[in-house]
């Protein structure tokens, strides 16, 4: 199987059924999408499909198909993309597990909808994070769409 | 059985002899100062000056922060105590949580131990405080834990910078022949004023190190501070917005196998039978390992891949034993509600004459209340993980622990090997919450490695694995009694706590050879020990004889005993007539008690206290003091059909210093977002003898759309330095119930709310 990941396309070989999420950390060694549930309820496996989030928890290898993003492939080179600099500028993460999935599904959401309401912040980022940095989750992600914006 | 364990085994001797009020640690053990552990691990060229600093000649500054960096910030705060010394940047350094060792011993995690509130400065309390820091030392226990990092650190990191940034000038002299007085420090450089000549920390660092440091150099004044009491940006900031492979789940070693381990479902039980076809069918799964620990019975699943363990997992056909305890929920309780019936274990706190009080209280004054707390799991975000080889008798270990030395004792024992043959190298933790403190998901690790053949293997548990195998924040049932007298208020209060000792449970996993002689007073702290005057009152402890395994969960006993007494006074307030506040203030007048005044007054006013809300809200205040930190919070809650929603809390805190005041405002919104998560609707609950609750869906987190605008302010009036991690924890969830009660008449006793009324 032919699988495109941050601009490279490499050649798999795995059960198709194998979710693209141990694809990505066990057999190609990219380790930003973390294993939180497996069962698409927590968001930390989030990736890029073509520019939509998805949780790789949940979508066999065999059903990709499109171009894969992680975090890994967002900054441009050294230059942070614009949610990245904003998580550090509100100094977001805590223990920082959930916040390769927060960030896709930050800069998905804004690539969606440049200047989202609260309401729509809440009803895109449904990611979970134990250490509860929502508040400045919220923060950054205002921050990042003026920046954005401007 | 390794050396260290011994040497453990009888330092608990000496824990037990203080309880029974000596002192039997040999002092001579006490002032001998552990090795350094850095020289062994240098690299070449770089000059180590004491255990947290490095400076390698071209003038790389490494500093060693050895405490588990959990999402606390703890690393970062830890290295600006050094830096601040030594006189450099942040940015200017690498920090490095370094190896398992007894040099970095935590002296202030034992110093509340004892039965004394911590405004409690007698004589006897400041012994026992001293005591437990000669406890600490002898153990020489790494540990992360009970918010006492700082407490522990504040001192020493900060007398590590100066010493070697006196040598290091002091080199800087004896190179230009000047007097090393005249000189100036910035950013890691050396001027002599006189001449204009510089010289780089790197340039005469192996000259320094071979000086003499001082042993109590002089410490820069407060107002001299460039980076404490300022918000500094966290030290692995970066890796944690790129993805960095920091975490143990990330770690990736040439030739390694993946596992996850498939352990009984029935603590204490084992498997009657196994079937193991099915498993070894499932491609990639290379082999099925009984595991038989100190801490579970169970499997092991060796694959090539995680999904492939996971899929054995599931595969694996097991019967297992009978549970060893009450096999369902309800069942469970009746052995909280037996302790409470019988005599109680013990007693702290207690003042005046709480039988007589209510003896002659007529009916009218008397109100009783039953409380109840469940079995909570910890479910950090990243599952436990350890990665581990063993090889020729020597085992190595790669994990997120908040207690790195336990776990070479622990796996050393379990292996036969000695503890200085195994090497523990600390990954940041994907989330610790006191979970990380335990040393079973090592052990597994361990186990599995020994019959690799020398592979090395990761072992990565499942969500479900997660929640339904962790050691429990204990359930707990309180009954409780007031008399509020017209006029007088609140005269006498009887709290009877009936709950599992998690220390007990501790110990007789981890150290199965002892058993505490010491009461657990983690079974009361939050009620015996708040800054309250009542004139009767009596704290009890009925310690339930249960063998489900309990441990440490973020602010432990207090989650539970912060809700009950902060609740209960609720209740005395409302029968008093008095407004909350007013009636709490009225029980602090006590000099001590400042800090607890100031909070709830600054919490009042940021939250507009006395403005009256509109219909269909209620605004709900307590106040916790636990790990030396004083914290007042006020919820509001607006109830559309019948359902809350947590529009806004407020708090106020108080540990006395405020070192990173961005960081530490970060641990207060994380512990009351986590004291809140369990309030709206976690639990673990019991049927077969089973945890039934395993995924994000049936122990749901609270989620960004559910959570509240937060509004934190830091106080500095308190005389001691407090912890950040736990306080913020335990006034969350007594200030939303009483929010409840305020909006809806609604007195809900047991937890979670979700119970009795339903959450947006
Ligand atoms: S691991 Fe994919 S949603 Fe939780
Ligand atoms: S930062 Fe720890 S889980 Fe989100």
């Amino acid at each position: 199987m032919k699988l495109t990941v941050n601009g490279e396309t490499m050649q798999v070989t795995a059960d198709p059924e194998m979710p693209l999420l141990w694809v990505l950390r066990d057999l190609l060694d990219i380790k930003g999408p973390k294993f939180g549930c497996g069962v698409g309820a927590c968001g930390a496996c989030t990736v890029l499909i073509d520019g939509e989030p998805m949780q790789s928890c949940s979508i066999g290898i065999g059903d990709v198909e499109g171009a894969v993003t992680t975090i890994e492939g967002l900054a441009d080179g050294e230059t942070l993309h614009p949610v990245q600099q904003a998580w550090i500028d509100h100094q977001v993460p805590q223990c920082g597990y959930c916040q390769a999935g927060q960030i896709m599904a930050a800069a998905a959401l804004l690539e969606a909808t440049p200047n989202p309401t609260d309401e729509e912040i809440d009803e895109a980022i449904t990611n979970l994070c134990r250490c509860g940095t929502y508040p400045r989750i919220r923060a950054a992600i205002r921050q990042a769409a003026r920046q954005q914006g401007a | 059985m390794g050396r260290a364990l011994k040497y453990t085994r009888r330092a608990f001797l000496g824990l037990a002899a203080i309880g029974a009020g000596g002192l039997a640690v040999g002092y001579y053990y006490y002032r001998r100062p552990y090795p350094n552990p850095l020289p062994a691990t240098a690299a070449d060229g770089e000059a180590v000056f004491n255990p947290y600093v490095k400076i390698s000649a071209a003038g790389a500054i490494t500093l060693i922060a050895p405490r588990a960096e959990m999402g606390q910030g703890v690393q970062t705060t830890l290295a600006a105590l050094v830096a601040e010394e030594l006189d450099v940047s942040l940015d200017q350094v690498a920090v490095e949580h370094g190896p398992a060792s007894s040099a970095y011993y935590n002296a202030a995690m034992l110093a509340e131990g004892g039965p004394f509130p911590v405004f409690d400065d007698s004589f006897m309390a400041e012994m026992a405080r001293g005591a437990m820091g000669v406890v600490s030392k002898f153990l020489g226990l790494q540990v992360t834990g009970g918010s006492s990092a700082m407490v522990d650190g504040f001192e020493k990191m900060r007398v590590a910078g100066a010493a070697a940034r006196h040598v290091l000038v002091q080199a800087a002299a004896e190179k230009w022949g000047v007097a090393a007085a005249g000189l100036t420090t910035a950013d890691g450089v050396i001027t002599n004023p006189a001449t204009g000549a510089t010289l780089g920390y790197g340039d005469v660092a192996a000259a320094a190190a071979a000086l003499d440091p001082p042993s109590s150099p002089d410490l820069r004044p407060r107002e001299a501070w460039k980076l404490l009491g300022k918000p500094q940006s966290r030290v692995e900031i970066r890796e944690k917005v790129t993805g960095g492979r920091i975490f143990a789940i990330d770690v990736s070693l040439p030739d390694m196998l993946y596992g996850t381990v498939k352990m009984s479902p029935r603590f204490g039980a084992g498997p009657v039978s196994v079937d193991t076809a099915a498993a070894l069918a499932i491609p990639g799964v290379v082999d099925i390992v009984e595991l038989d620990t100190a801490t579970g019975k169970g499997f092991g699943i060796v694959a090539e891949n995680t999904w492939a363990a996971f899929k054995g997992a599931e595969a694996l056909d097991v019967e297992w034993g009978e549970a060893p305890y009450p096999a369902d929920s309800a069942t469970i309780r009746k052995v909280l509600d037996a302790a409470l019936d019988a005599e109680p274990s013990f007693e702290m706190g207690s003042v005046g004459d709480v039988e007589a009080a209510f003896a002659d209280a007529p009916a009218e004054e008397v109100i009783e209340a039953t409380y109840d707390a469940p079995y909570l799991a910890h479910a950090t975000m990243e599952p436990m993980t350890a990665a581990a080889r063993f090889n020729a008798g020597k085992l190595e270990i790669w994990t997120g622990t908040q207690a790195p030395g336990i776990v070479q004792m622990a796996c050393a024992s379990l292996l036969g090997i000695e503890s200085e043959d195994v090497t523990v190298t600390t990954t940041h933790l994907g989330g610790g919450f006191g979970r990380r403190s335990e040393v079973d998901f090592t052990l597994y690790a361990a186990a599995i490695a020994a019959r690799t053949n020398g592979r090395p293997v990761k072992v990565t548990w499942t969500r479900e694995e997660d929640i339904r195998h962790d050691a429990y924040r204990p359930i707990a049932r309180g009954r409780f009694c007031a008399r509020v007298t017209p006029g007088t208020g609140l005269t006498a209060l009887d709290m009877k706590i009936a709950s599992p000792s998690p220390i007990k449970s501790v110990l007789g996993r981890t150290f199965p050879d002892l058993s505490p002689a010491s009461d657990d007073k983690s079974v009361l702290d939050g009620a015996f020990n708040q800054p309250v005057t009542i004139a009767n009152s009596r704290y009890q402890a009925a310690v339930a004889d249960l063998s489900i395994p309990t441990g440490f969960w973020r602010s432990v006993g207090n989650s539970f005993n912060g809700f009950f007494h902060e609740c209960f006074l609720d209740e005395a307030a409302e029968k008093a007539g008095q407004d909350p506040l007013d009636f709490r203030l009225s029980l602090m007048g006590d000099d001590r008690f400042r800090p607890a005044r100031e909070a709830l007054k600054a919490v009042a006013d940021m939250a507009g206290w006395g403005t009256p809300r509109a219909a269909g809200r209620g605004i709900g205040i307590a106040h916790v003091l636990s790990f030396g930190t004083w914290v007042a919070q006020v919820v509001e809650v607006e109830i559309v059909d019948d359902t809350v929603r947590i529009d806004k809390v407020w708090c106020a805190a108080d540990p006395g210093l405020v070192l990173d005041p961005e960081i530490f405002e970060a641990q207060m919104v994380s512990g009351i977002v986590y004291g809140l998560s369990q309030a709206i609707g976690q639990e673990i609950t019991f049927e077969d003898g089973m945890v039934v609750e395993e995924n994000f869906p049936d122990f749901p987190l609270m989620t960004l759309a559910q959570c509240p605008k937060i509004e934190v302010a830091l106080l500095e009036n308190s005389p001691r330095m407090g912890g950040a991690g736990e306080p913020g924890t335990p006034p969350a969830a007594p200030a939303l119930a009483n929010a409840i009660h305020a909006a809806t008449g609604k007195r809900i006793r047991r937890l979670p709310l979700s119970h009795e009324i339903a959450f947006v």
